[in-house]
């Protein structure tokens, strides 16, 4: 377990996560992709954190933050699904032509 | 750091976590159950979490874990109410322009992997002496308290807004609005009514499944 084996295995799950998050049609499995990337962004905070930061506790808050994000992304990301699905009755990306309805 | 570089168990510990997160990850969008996709999606969060405790970010693996548990449970319960084929029983690959999907999927983990292998990076583990829960809490609510707090003002407003996008539109709105389910298609009847008068509309209802 070395930084590289580590930033390799963040750029692995990030590589993942923008595979699903431009591949997929449904509006919840996108935002499992955004997950993903958001999983490799914490992983490197976490190991630049462990090797390279000298145990400054900073790295560890900027992972907290990452957490923070992801809470958000993901019930900004459910509200938006439940408003299209009420005003579309519509759960994929191709559904919808515009930011209005 | 001693424990972190302590034998080979280490190595093999992260070599197996490292593979799973990797493996499960890319099931999340293999399986044909959205259900399932989300609990793989957790077992990723997870093995990412074991590694951050194997690093000594004790606090930050152990609230991976119950974030994730939570947040993945509230997915795969929207994947059953709002979702197609959330068990899982017919064949799914719903995608789009998957060849640009992967080109730039592979392109990011080159990218960032030749980044990881070829720059040079400061050699600075964490001190042996430091204990990283009671640091990361006195620089919470010590030089980095605003930052925190700004953190949880955000998230109050983000409650605000996910109240306001989902619930139903009463006071701007007709009242019923919200509660009438929406049709099919723009305009449609709404939807789950149940057919009136099959039998007398049969050249009607034949005429509307053309459009």
């Amino acid at each position: 377990m070395t930084l590289a084996t580590l930033l390799l295995l963040a750029a692995a799950l990030i590589g993942i996560g923008i595979y699903g998050a431009l591949s997929q049609q449904s509006f919840v499995m996108l935002m499992m992709g955004l997950e993903l990337i958001l999983n490799g962004v914490m992983l490197a905070a976490v190991a630049f954190w462990a090797f390279s930061g000298a145990g400054a506790p900073e790295g560890q808050l900027l992972t907290i933050i990452v957490m923070a994000v992801m809470a958000i992304e993901m019930a900004m990301g459910f509200a938006l699904v439940v408003a299209v699905f009420r005003g579309k009755q519509a759960d994929m990306t191709e559904s919808l032509t515009g930011l209005k309805y | 750091m001693e424990s972190m570089n302590d034998g080979i168990g280490v190595d093999i510990a992260f070599l197996l976590l490292a593979t799973l997160a990797v493996a499960t990850g890319w099931r999340v969008f293999r399986t044909d159950s959205m259900v399932r996709a989300s609990f793989f999606l957790l077992v990723s969060f997870i093995a990412v979490g074991v590694i951050m405790i194997l690093l000594a970010a004790e606090y930050l693996g152990v609230a991976m874990f119950f974030m994730m548990a939570v947040e993945m449970t509230v997915m795969a319960l929207f994947m059953v109410m709002f979702m197609m084929n959330p068990a899982g029983l017919n064949p799914m690959n719903m995608v789009h322009q998957e060849r640009i999907a992967i080109g730039a999927g592979i392109a990011g983990f080159l990218i960032l992997g030749a980044m990881a292998l070829l720059a040079v990076f400061p050699d600075q583990p964490v001190p042996a002496d430091l204990e990283p829960v009671r640091s990361l809490g006195n620089e919470m609510l010590g030089d980095s308290m605003l930052i925190f707090e700004s953190a949880g003002l955000v998230l109050l407003t983000t409650m605000i807004g996910v109240v306001v996008l989902s619930s139903h539109r009463g006071r701007y709105g007709a009242a019923a609005e919200g509660s009438m389910p929406p049709g099919l298609e723009p305009g449609g009847d709404p939807a789950g009514k149940p057919e009136e008068d099959e039998a007398g509309e049969g050249e009607h209802h034949h005429h509307h499944h053309h459009h």
